[in-house]
């Protein structure tokens, strides 16, 4: 048979193509006018011009963004923050999902399962209600049930930065670590028994079993894992550091990040060429870790890489 | 086993009741103090059972009508945007599932394309108040997190590549079905496990989302039940604003207590009914890698 000529076989696959239509238009609309709006971090943004009619500055806005202490701050912020997820996060979704791996009733099993999801599932603005009320200086509990009885000061945690960093990393653990659990607790099921069984016979240990069997079955997804986190290490979760430390200008120096700097920048101060410009450093370092930390998974498994 | 499997048992047992009650802990603390008096709260603080049981929170609650409203709302945009992305997600991963597709490749990069880079919150901002002027409207709520990127789309196209075989579509179009029919009749009625995951997981977003609220909408007719907690959490002059335009006199707020009732009807309904849905959750979470 003849090849058909593409447009004979773009007609034949028509409806395909009106199907596709209103993804591609809202993708369109919704992502890339956006990235072409990118070039906002290139001018001097006045709102009758309009975003592309602005008048260009070239770097101007790199270089006051850069000039301040805002610039390292939150980068360390974001970076940090970030990799002391990643290490917390993967611990204790390992571990927890090793435990629960071990538990013979299936029942009790999945009541474990959903509890430990329960956190995952609400907004961040709750998160942030059910910390206040930990946390808030005159009716908190912690200050009421348990640093009064010891006898101790209250502490007005909302002012205080330096409790912040563990509250911070302690509220991301509680929240996600469920999820993250539940997809190596996936990886453990595939994991053939016969070898448990046979360093057993040979006596191996409960904890040599662990080093031995279970971690290297599961280091290709801990690798990727990794990794990938390892690729969005320039973003961070804007309600988490938004919402939880209820906007305190006192804490801004351990608990604004990019994404936050971006927003207040945008809505309060008004400042809308360096925020555009900080918004423009994050996409473009993004984007680069994201090439980078793919191109790495892919000679790692490439059954796991994104492209 | 040699080993004492009756030890590690009580071991692993203890660690993870220890583990859920620490997932459980706060939700408890939120709700009995949605349930005590205001002066209590205010002498004692935020306690895990009542000192004094009061229901003059959800009285307050249930006396203004912000908070109906802000159910109405969330109750809509969940319904609504869950169809919306169901269907337009569905529309372009059939297609992009077809391999002789002409121009698949270059679509299927478009699409995917939008999960390596982004534009972030300023053009999306501009874009949308300038361009669309979509402030203050309920299209603020519905639109900008439609889809957030392409990764759902990659996620069914990879389940109907997987799932859905090449020949029974083949068969259906020696037939003379048409490609719509054979979309609704049969490609989603085989793929209704990744539909309720797709679903859940854009019904879920939708509920849980205030950040569309904090950035477009200053109405507060339009607020969402998380958008009502948002404004409420920094600003408890909120809840009184709200309480003057009702019927109740700004004195008698029982402000403490309200702000965690708020929350639990702001929580609830989801801690309610996740677990029947949780199978589903669970699928689409291990559902694999999704590939460019």
């Amino acid at each position: 048979m003849k090849k058909k000529s593409l447009g004979l076989r773009m007609r034949k696959y028509w409806p395909f193509y009106i199907m596709m239509l209103p993804a591609i238009i809202y993708l369109f609309i919704n992502n890339y006018i956006p990235m072409s709006g990118l070039v906002l971090a290139f001018k001097k943004y006045n709102v009758r011009d309009g975003i592309f009619g602005s008048p260009w500055v070239g770097l101007q806005n790199f270089e006051f963004l850069f000039a301040t202490k805002d610039a390292w701050v939150i980068t360390r912020n974001t970076i940090l923050y970030n990799l002391v997820f990643i290490v917390s996060g993967t611990a204790a979704a390992i571990g927890l999902a090793v435990i629960l791996n071990d538990v013979t009733s299936k029942r009790k099993k999945k009541v474990y399962q959903t509890i430990v999801l329960l956190p995952y599932m609400i907004s961040m603005v709750v998160v942030a209600y059910l910390c206040n009320a930990f946390l808030a200086a005159d009716t908190g509990f912690i200050n009421n049930y348990i640093l009064k009885p010891l006898g101790l000061e209250g502490i007005s945690f909302y002012s205080e930065p330096k409790y912040w960093p563990f509250i911070l990393v302690f509220i991301n653990l509680w929240k996600g670590v469920g999820y993250s659990c539940i997809l190596y607790l996936a990886n453990l099921g595939g994991i053939d028994p016969g070898y448990y069984e046979a360093a057993s016979l040979d006596g191996a240990t409960r904890w040599q079993r662990f080093t031995k069997i279970t971690l290297p079955c599961l280091k290709p997804t801990i690798i990727t894992m990794t990794i990938l986190a390892i690729g969005k290490m320039f973003y961070s979760d804007f309600g988490l550091f938004y919402q939880v430390p209820m906007q305190s200008g006192s804490l801004f120096s351990v608990t604004q990040t990019i994404d936050t700097y971006v927003f207040y920048g945008l809505m309060n101060n008004g400042n809308i060429g360096m925020s555009a410009a900080a918004g423009f450093y994050q996409s473009l370092v993004g984007f680069i870790l994201v090439l980078g930390t793919n191109t790495i998974v892919r000679r790692v498994s490439k059954e796991n890489a994104m492209f | 086993m040699v080993e004492n499997r009756k030890g590690y048992d009580i071991i692993i047992h203890t660690i993870l009741v220890l583990v859920c009650i620490c997932c459980i802990a706060p939700f408890l603390l939120l709700i009995s103090s949605s349930f005590t008096a205001e002066n209590s709260l205010i002498k004692d603080g935020y306690f895990f059972f009542p000192r004094e049981f009061s229901l003059e929170a959800y009285q307050f609650l249930l006396s203004d009508n912000s908070i109906f409203r802000a159910y109405g709302v969330t109750i809509l945009l969940t319904l609504v945007g869950t169809a919306l992305n169901l269907m337009i997600t569905t529309l372009i991963a059939y297609p992009l599932s077809i391999r002789d597709m002409p121009g698949r490749n270059l679509v299927n990069f478009y699409v995917f394309f939008t999960m390596l880079f982004a534009g972030g919150l300023v053009p999306t901002y501009m874009m949308w108040t300038q361009i669309f002027h979509i402030k203050n409207t309920f299209a603020a709520l519905l639109f900008p997190s439609l889809l957030t990127n392409g990764f759902t789309i990659m996620m069914m196209r990879s389940y109907f590549q997987q799932n859905i075989p090449a020949e029974v579509l083949e068969s259906a179009r020696i037939d003379g079905a048409n490609e719509f029919y054979i979309l609704f009749k049969i490609v989603i009625p085989m793929s209704l496990p990744i539909m309720a995951t797709i679903g859940l997981m854009a019904g879920l977003a939708y509920w849980n989302d205030w950040s569309n609220n904090l950035y477009y909408i200053t109405d507060s007719n339009l607020n969402s039940i998380q958008g009502l907690l948002n404004r409420m959490l920094t600003n408890a002059q909120y809840i009184n604003q709200t309480a003057t335009m009702g019927n109740v006199g700004t004195a008698s707020v029982p402000t403490t207590a309200v702000r965690m009732g708020v929350a639990v009807l702001g929580a609830v309904p989801i801690l309610c009914i996740y677990p029947f849905f949780q199978k589903y959750f669970v699928k689409g979470m291990t559902m694999g890698a999704v590939k460019g």
